[in-house]
């Protein structure tokens, strides 16, 4: 079995989510690194969008901001930002959004506001951006994030992002027409909602993680779909490409 | 009408204590310089307007300069914290912060209705999440025509745009490239401007037919300040250092270092230093 770390897991796992025909709205950090990974894997046609306004880039290192140069470069054509917010993303446009967060609950609603209470926070965090409308206007949202008892919370802090609301057809109440939160990727396990409550459910663990682990790091009681696959290791081509990818991006950002 | 001038006068005509200014630039063009001059001339209780706050409002805020902050994103992209911005929200250093928070959409929309002239930005978002709570400017409309709900926020019409481009002609027609942002947006939701560009040129470079330029008289003072986007970039010149932005979570993080470095780089330098960073940091990238 190849050697390897449980965020290499997470990224190689969320990269496998993505097809060659998708169009992805893409953050930085993770989401980054596992849309370019299957891209530079299975996925050679996947459009990539940023919300910097570059349509269909292809960037040879990541990205440390979301408007670098090397984004605009690569892009099929550059938009301005309210074209890209009216136009692509609020016009319905784009199929697969990735989100993370500082804390996660059991419906994937995101806080990336604060931590406390608004007015007297203990930590304030970068806020919102652009997530409160990727979430609502992607055909879906595929989620990264690292499991903990501090950031999977029985209850957010501050709603900066919906995912399922409260559950059941909570959101599709709210008037909201897109599907939400299908996939939440972690370092241990892949969740997906289950199909009546919307609560999410673990469907996929990663090679030697137990199920204590998942509980031990999570803040609600976990449930377990049906049938629980294991993930697939991931293979010597997986790893390869992302850790060239990564030492490439290193040492693009320690130059420059 | 375009006035081609030096940076302390543009600065000095344009903003005034009390003004509500808007620096804009989405990660690309964003004018280090012009902040740079406003902390300076020592300007206070400015309302900052910028969908992410990035280093030159985390300056800002640190020496004291702003009242309150309209925003939708603020953190070091790819880095962290902004410690200065964040000091002020959660301990009230320098003094306390009001802050009007939104969503990049938000922000987008307010400025394009700006620019419009229109009083309000319409578009679909802010459902479901805690924002709406915290800002009493989120509202909800009905469409006439379908009923669906929409949100609604006021539009954004600062005293003051302030933007970094490539190149004025010398009637100062304002030719911008790149990654876009919402600069041009933000020039004509705004009473007056300050463009700092890298080159002044007698006619601006063969362009494609859609290319984007601000005429002359959208423009109100254009000053060249080669390098002046530094640490941000600007493409076809000089690349982002993404080395200086991840220095300045080092920077920033004691109120302490933040000052020595103010001192030393802001307080006393002028515009004429930023060609130099850009100049040694585009030979060390190459």
């Amino acid at each position: 079995m190849a050697d390897y770390k449980p965020t290499e897991m997470m990224t190689i796992a969320a990269a496998r989510s993505l097809k060659n025909d998708d169009i992805c709205f893409v953050g930085i950090g993770q989401p980054s690194a596992a849309c370019n990974l299957a891209r530079l894997t299975h996925a050679p046609g996947i459009t990539l969008i940023y919300e910097s306004g570059t349509l269909a880039t292809k960037p040879t290192v990541l990205p440390l901001s979301i408007g670098d140069g090397e984004l605009c470069d690569t892009a099929l054509t550059t938009v301005s930002v309210p074209e890209m917010f009216r136009y692509w993303l609020q016009g319905g446009r784009i199929k697969v959004g990735f989100l993370g967060g500082a804390q996660i609950d059991k419906f994937a609603n995101l806080n990336t506001t604060v931590v406390g209470p608004y007015d007297k926070p203990k930590v304030r965090l970068p806020g919102g951006g652009g997530a409160p409308e990727i979430a609502i206007s992607c055909s879906e949202i595929f989620i990264i994030m690292a499991q903990g008892k501090r950031s999977f919370v029985d209850k957010l802090d501050f709603v900066t992002s919906i995912g399922h609301v409260s559950g059941g057809d909570s959101r599709a109440k709210l008037g909201v027409k897109t599907k939400g939160p299908t996939k939440l990727i972690t370092d241990l396990a892949i969740w997906a909602p289950d199909p009546e409550t919307r609560e999410m459910t673990v469907v996929s663990i990663h090679p030697g993680v137990t199920r204590e682990q998942i509980q031990e790091n999570t803040g609600w009681p976990v449930k377990f779909a049906a049938t629980v696959d294991e993930t697939p290791v991931p293979t010597a081509q997986e790893l390869e490409v992302l850790r060239e990818l990564h030492a490439r991006t290193n040492r693009a950002h320690a130059a420059a | 009408m375009a006035r081609i001038t030096k940076l302390s006068e543009a600065i000095a005509g344009a903003v005034q204590d009390g003004d509500t200014i808007a620096l804009e630039g989405f990660t690309h063009l964003i004018p280090h310089a012009a902040c740079h001059e406003i902390i300076r001339q020592g300007r206070k209780n400015l309302t900052l307007i910028r969908m992410t706050p990035d280093l030159v409002y985390d300056q800002m805020i640190g020496m004291g300069c702003a009242a309150k902050l309209v925003f939708s994103w603020g953190g070091n992209p790819g880095v962290g914290s902004l410690h200065r911005f964040r000091d002020a929200i959660e301990n009230g250093w320098p003094h306390r912060l009001e802050i009007e928070e939104h969503s990049h959409a938000a922000m987008a929309n307010a400025y394009e209705a700006g620019a419009a002239g229109l009083p309000c930005a319409i578009f679909r978002g802010y459902i479901g999440g805690d924002l709406p709570k915290v800002n009493a400017k989120i509202k909800r409309v009905t469409c006439p025509f379908t009923g669906e709900e929409l949100a609604a926020i006021p539009a954004h019409r600062p005293d003051v745009a302030i933007i970094h481009a490539q190149r004025a002609d010398r009637a100062g027609n304002v030719m911008i490239e790149g990654v876009l942002g919402v600069q041009k947006e933000a020039v004509l939701a705004s009473k007056r401007s300050v463009v700092t560009v890298e080159e002044i040129v007698d006619e601006l470079p063969e362009r494609s037919l859609n290319a984007v330029v601000l005429p002359h008289w959208t423009v109100g003072n254009v000053v060249a300040v080669p390098g002046g986007a530094f640490p941000s970039y600007a493409q076809g010149y000089y690349p982002r250092s993404n080395s200086f932005y991840k220095q300045w979570d080092e920077i920033a993080k004691d109120r302490d270092s933040f000052h020595a470095w103010m001192k030393t780089n802001v307080l006393d330098k002028g515009p004429e230093a930023f060609a130099q960073y850009a100049r040694k940091h585009k030979a060390a990238a190459e």
